[in-house]
């Protein structure tokens, strides 16, 4: 079931230094959103703060307050791990694991956490993930051959279906077409277009076309200085945004008259 | 280049100005360098003659040095002095290689050579149970016996202790309590394993008022293992990458399953080969053992309870007869222990090369 997610004063750091500052932001259900900004203006920091994996990096700590579906996810005796299987990540580099099969790297998420399944409801499971990823036809005759045998846009499908097939409610995108040529990026781009009748997806994006393409709502990051933390600027509709934006830094950002 | 022609000689008068580079040059052909060795040995050999150097190594360095300046020189005239260093530090890569190879080489040749002959069927299944010293026979199998048992007993302690030392460091540690352990670590790395075996004889053997034990021994091997269990563990856990942890974690595997099923397994193979290094360089010490082990000529399989023997410690046992019969029963067991090792490190390989994460289509 898709949820949805409010954010609320919203604060990040990484030690002492301050990453993202008072960022205030709805994400609707089922719906995709597209951060965009330039490097280094705390977008990714942002989309880590979502799911809790902001923590894992040392000195990474956050102020503030993430509600998915009226839960804080920062409130008390909230455990990260449950959080990461409701709210789910695709990288930027295609990550598969090098020990594992094609099947088993699907099958990962479940079989990690020691959950024991039945093999043919695990079948069911990752043909189902991978038909989701658009990935099954390509790979379904070699699902016991090791995952980075893949080329970088089917590793990065095969990691867009590890990830749902843990079920979670939100999928959040850390610019997963970066490292991709533009046919897989096209084949990404159809899935998030799939994939948002299930799960809220949250994309972090350099890519301006992408955003105009996939989301449904845009919000534009940025930072006064480098050193400075980064803010949300503006958030609306990504027809919007991209034509008429109500802020003229987002304006100068899209229309490449930036810095 | 304009439209006027430019007169020949004009261009050569040029030579190799600036922005011009010639594409083509002159290299030396494949048989040069061979001439030049052989000619070399010929002005070593015949140096070595007329000045009637006694030494066969003095020929050979004199021929080494003749060919390194005329190869220099030679290449320096014919093709530059970019091609003619490269080809000097060539030959010194070698020739270090070739330095450092000859005792290695020379030592597998001496202990094969004169250790085979004793090796046999016999040898490896008795023991030195009633045989003088300047009697032939007896054998060693209570010295394989012993080494083994000591050697598996103090990877039993010094394994597992390692292996979450690292997992620690690497996954866990910060701060303070991470920077001693290693700071300990390293310093563990250079104990001399005599003062290892004094540790343990001073504590097990005369505080707690133990006897001479193998298990004693396999205290002091696992205290020089450890240390460099933990160093090649650590080394492969920080080369995985940190985005596999990162995919792990944010399925909502927990942190000590993500290191459980996800970083050791794709470290494994590295693991494996610097626990493997790590058990040969203990199967070949024999001061803890003398200390601890105390050495026997009789099997006993109980590593617990008496002394025992191990390969090494009866290498040194017999040598110190100094009949003829031993030494040949010291090279045997040498050759033996060479071979133990060995064996070792190509299992540590071969597991290695199965366990590696492959990235081939």
């Amino acid at each position: 079931m898709a949820k949805r997610i409010d954010v609320s004063a919203l604060t990040a750091y990484y030690g002492a230094h301050k990453a993202i500052d008072g960022i205030t932001l709805h994400v609707e259900p089922a719906s995709v959103t597209a951060f965009i900004g330039p490097s280094g203006c705390g977008k990714s920091t942002f989309l880590r703060t979502l799911n809790r994996m902001h923590e894992v990096t040392p000195g990474g700590r956050v102020e503030g307050k993430v509600l998915l579906d009226n839960e804080d996810l920062y409130g008390q005796g909230v455990d990260p791990v449950s959080v990461r299987r409701t709210v789910g990540m695709v990288f930027q580099r295609p990550n598969p694991f090098p020990t594992m099969s094609i099947y088993d790297n699907v099958a990962a998420g479940l079989k990690l956490n020691g959950i024991k399944y039945r093999r043919s409801e695990l079948d069911d499971i990752v043909e189902k993930n991978l038909r989701g990823a658009n990935l099954w036809n390509e790979v379904k005759d070699r699902l016991g051959r090791p995952g980075s045998g893949l080329s970088g846009g089917q590793q990065q499908r095969l990691c867009i279906a590890r990830a749902t097939a843990v079920e979670p409610d939100v999928l959040l995108m850390d610019e997963p077409c970066s490292a991709l040529d533009p046919i897989s990026t096209l084949a990404i781009e159809d899935l998030i277009d799939k994939l948002k009748t299930e799960y809220t997806i949250v994309i972090v994006t350099h890519n301006m076309q992408q955003a105009a393409r996939v989301s449904d709502r845009t919000a534009f990051f940025n930072l006064a200085a480098i050193g400075e933390p980064g803010r949300l600027i503006e958030v609306d509709a990504t027809e919007k945004i991209f034509s008429n934006p109500s802020v003229q830094a987002t304006e100068d950002y899209i229309s490449g008259r930036f810095g | 280049m304009s439209g006027t022609t430019v007169p020949a000689d004009e261009e050569a008068s040029r030579g190799p100005a600036v922005g011009r580079v010639a594409l083509r040059r002159p290299r030396l052909p494949g048989w040069s360098l061979a001439a030049l060795a052989l000619g070399s040995v010929a002005v070593g050999t015949g140096v070595g003659l007329v000045a009637r150097l006694d030494s066969r190594g003095q020929w050979g360095l004199i021929a080494a040095l003749v060919f390194v300046g005329a190869t220099f020189a030679l290449s320096a005239s014919v093709e530059g002095r970019r091609h003619a260093v490269d080809r000097l530090a060539a030959v010194l890569v070698w020739a270090c290689f070739i330095v450092a190879m000859v005792p290695l080489a020379s030592l597998v040749w001496e202990t094969v050579a004169r250790g085979i002959p004793g090796v046999s069927w016999y040898f490896l299944t008795h023991s030195m149970n009633g045989v003088l010293s300047w009697q032939e026979g007896g054998g060693i199998y209570h010295a394989i016996l012993g080494t083994v048992e000591q050697v598996l007993l103090a990877s039993v302690i010094a394994i597992p202790l390692g292996l979450l030392t690292a997992v620690y460091l690497v996954e866990y540690g910060r701060g303070r309590l991470a920077r001693a352990i290693t700071f300990f670590v390293d310093v563990m790395t250079g104990i001399p394993s005599i003062v290892a075996g004094l540790f343990v004889l001073s504590l097990w053997i005369m505080m707690l008022d133990f006897g001479y034990s193998g298990f004693a021994g396999a205290m002091a091997l696992a205290i020089l293992m450890v240390p460099i269990v933990v160093r090649s563990t650590e080394e492969m856990l920080k080369l995985v990458p940190n985005e596999l942890r990162e995919a792990s974690l944010a399925m909502g595997v927990p942190k000590w399953r993500t290191i459980l099923k996800v970083v050791l397994p794709t470290a494994i193979g590295g693991i494996t080969t610097g626990v493997m290094l790590a058990l040969a360089r203990i199967a070949g010490e024999t001061a803890p053992i003398i200390l601890l082990v105390f050495g026997n000529n009789m099997i006993n399989g109980n590593p617990f309870e008496g002394a025992q023997s191990s390969l090494p410690l009866y290498v040194y046992e017999q040598w110190g007869f100094g009949t003829e019969q031993a030494f040949d029963r010291a090279w045997a067991a040498a050759a033996v222990l060479i071979a133990f090792v060995m064996i070792l490190n190509l299992v540590a390989r071969g597991i290695a090369r199965w366990k590696a994460p492959s990235g081939g289509r």
